[in-house]
């Protein structure tokens, strides 16, 4: 569904990928993981064809995508639903707008329609009788509901998570993961997680990558990913890892928690 | 253009700064540039979404209005009476409706006007494009499928190209009715003979041009808040949102400033206008 091939991508002198090769294929859900700054947020946008690349291919839903005009760029957006960092709800709108507005710009549908629209798509998040309310006026978990509300209301084959559960309470965390984890399997979307919260990554993920120095670390499975024996990796997966990752009886994961298996 | 290197050799600091900056204005000017020519094709390719225009123009005009008007009078005021006391020594000063309504029309009148919506509207812009941009409001209507220079830009720079001339005529008559009430009311000069004055001295190709430079300092004005906003660093946050809004306000300023004397230079000196 989603193939990223040698990309390439600087800002002025610096290198934030230096050839990245993925594949995401249809149905899954792929967790982007890495430090800060590593480049994982530029690789999320770059799929959503929002950064142009200096080098390498984009492929998304069998077309290559970098060197798309606008017009049929948006074409493939049509396919892409994208939950931002702040949930990017315009402060200028109710929710009802928000969650309407791709319906109102191109589609044809009545007011009531697209009302109807809406109300789904809040059931969809668990949310109801916030359709009048202001950005301004709900909690953070309430906006990235909405802001989820609104990346589904044009039933996109993928959905883009940038870091969905960042600055939440730990229990609006798990409510977003576990809505999160219930669309994929509703809607069979392909997703694509940036996040550095390893119970969001470990709770929601089906594939993980892990980007360091702007390359591909590791590769795979949750499984796989805790069975790898790389010292980065495992030092960044056991200072955010939940307990239950930790209590594994894997013979890797104890090397580096120090922990006994005896 | 090659950026310069970031690594200046120390003889030669002052040179790598100016050198860097030249740079930096040159790429400045090249998107804003690049930005405006993006508003006007988006401007000819349908659909022209008009409750957006509709908002921005109640947006700007209404709500800079009384404002307008207000400085349009107080300026007409100053004018009458300063006119009215250097004309006096010559025994001119029944000249003095003369004085107020041409240079009211002809530059006041746009100038003021165009300065009031430059600190009003122009930094209301920027501040709200900015602001959009950091908190990804302007991906997000990316990632939707729609062109923000279509959504945000054009309504905008239609409105400020429309209200900006229309403002101006209220800035104007304001600043004639001023110019009326101060040496009416503080000199004893006689209304009836300021009116024939204003009537015999104000010609259509006066209010002419008045409008092409209130037109053009619309423009001017959309042009650089716009960009300053769009311009931001996504990584700004409020400081970048801050410092933008300042610097829109200061380079519309200066934009006007320039406009308005390429403007004159153009159509009073070339095309020999009055």
């Amino acid at each position: 569904m989603i193939s990223i091939r040698n990309v390439r991508k600087s800002f002025d002198e610096k290198q934030v990928l230096n050839g990245i090769d993925l594949e995401v294929p249809l149905g899954e859900t792929l967790v982007i993981l890495g430090r800060s700054g590593c480049g994982k947020s530029v690789l999320l946008k770059i799929i959503a064809g929002l950064l142009s690349i200096d080098g390498g291919e984009v492929w998304v839903d069998g077309t290559e995508i970098t060197n798309l005009k606008r017009k049929q760029m948006n074409q493939i957006r049509r396919k892409i639903g994208m939950l931002f960092q702040s949930a990017a709800l315009f402060d200028s709108m109710s929710v009802a707008e928000n969650i309407a507005f791709m319906l109102d710009q191109h589609t044809d549908l009545s007011q009531q329609e697209m009302r109807k629209v809406v109300d789904e798509k809040l059931k969809l998040v668990d949310l109801d009788g916030v359709q009048e309310l202001r950005p301004a006026q709900l909690s953070g978990g309430m906006r990235k509901r909405v802001g989820l509300a609104r990346a589904l209301a044009f039933n996109p084959e993928i959905i883009l998570y940038d870091e969905p559960t960042t600055g939440l309470d730990p229990v609006t965390c798990n409510e977003i993961n576990e809505l999160i984890r219930d669309l994929n399997k509703k809607l069979q979307v392909t997703s694509v997680v940036v996040t550095h919260d390893m119970h969001s990554a470990f709770s929601v993920g089906t594939l993980m990558v892990m980007l360091h120095e702007g390359k591909k670390l590791a590769y795979g499975t949750p499984e796989s990913m805790i069975n790898e024996d790389n010292p980065i990796l495992q030092q960044f997966i056991l200072f955010g890892a939940p307990d239950q990752i930790l209590n594994i009886d894997e013979p890797t994961l104890k090397k580096y928690t120090g922990r006994s298996t005896e | 253009m090659t950026p310069p290197s970031s690594t200046p050799a120390p003889s030669n600091g002052l040179a790598f700064l100016l050198k860097n900056r030249l740079y930096h204005t040159l790429s400045e000017v090249g998107d804003a540039f690049r930005l405006l020519a993006e508003t006007i094709f988006q401007i000819f390719r349908p659909p022209l979404q008009f409750d957006l225009l509709m908002k921005q123009l109640l947006f700007i005009g209404f709500n800079s209005l009384s404002v307008v008007l207000v400085s349009g009078f107080f300026t007409g005021m100053v004018l009458g009476v300063q006119g009215y006391v250097q004309l006096k020594p010559y025994a001119v000063e029944g000249s003095v409706a003369q004085f107020v309504s041409v240079s009211v029309v002809k530059e006041l009148g746009p100038m003021i006007t165009a300065f009031v919506l430059s600190g009003r509207i122009g930094a209301s812009i920027t501040a709200e494009l900015s602001t959009m941009k950091v908190t990804e409001q302007i991906d997000a209507l990316e990632v939707m499928g729609t062109n923000p220079v279509k959504y945000l830009v054009v309504p905008r720079f239609l409105a400020c190209s429309f209200m900006l001339p229309t403002l101006t005529i209220f800035s104007t008559f304001a600043g004639i009715f001023g110019g009326y009430v101060a040496v009416v009311t503080l000199f004893g000069f006689n209304g009836d003979f300021y009116i024939l004055q204003v009537q015999q001295h104000l010609f259509i190709g006066s209010v002419f041009i008045s409008l092409i430079k209130a037109t053009s300092f619309g423009m001017a004005i959309a042009a650089v808040g716009c960009y300053k906003g769009f311009s931001i660093s996504s990584a700004g946050g409020a400081e970048g949102v801050g410092t933008a809004t300042t610097g829109s306000a200061v380079i519309s300023l200066i934009t006007i400033l320039v406009l308005d004397f390429v403007l004159n230079h153009i159509l009073f000196n070339l095309l020999g206008l009055t």
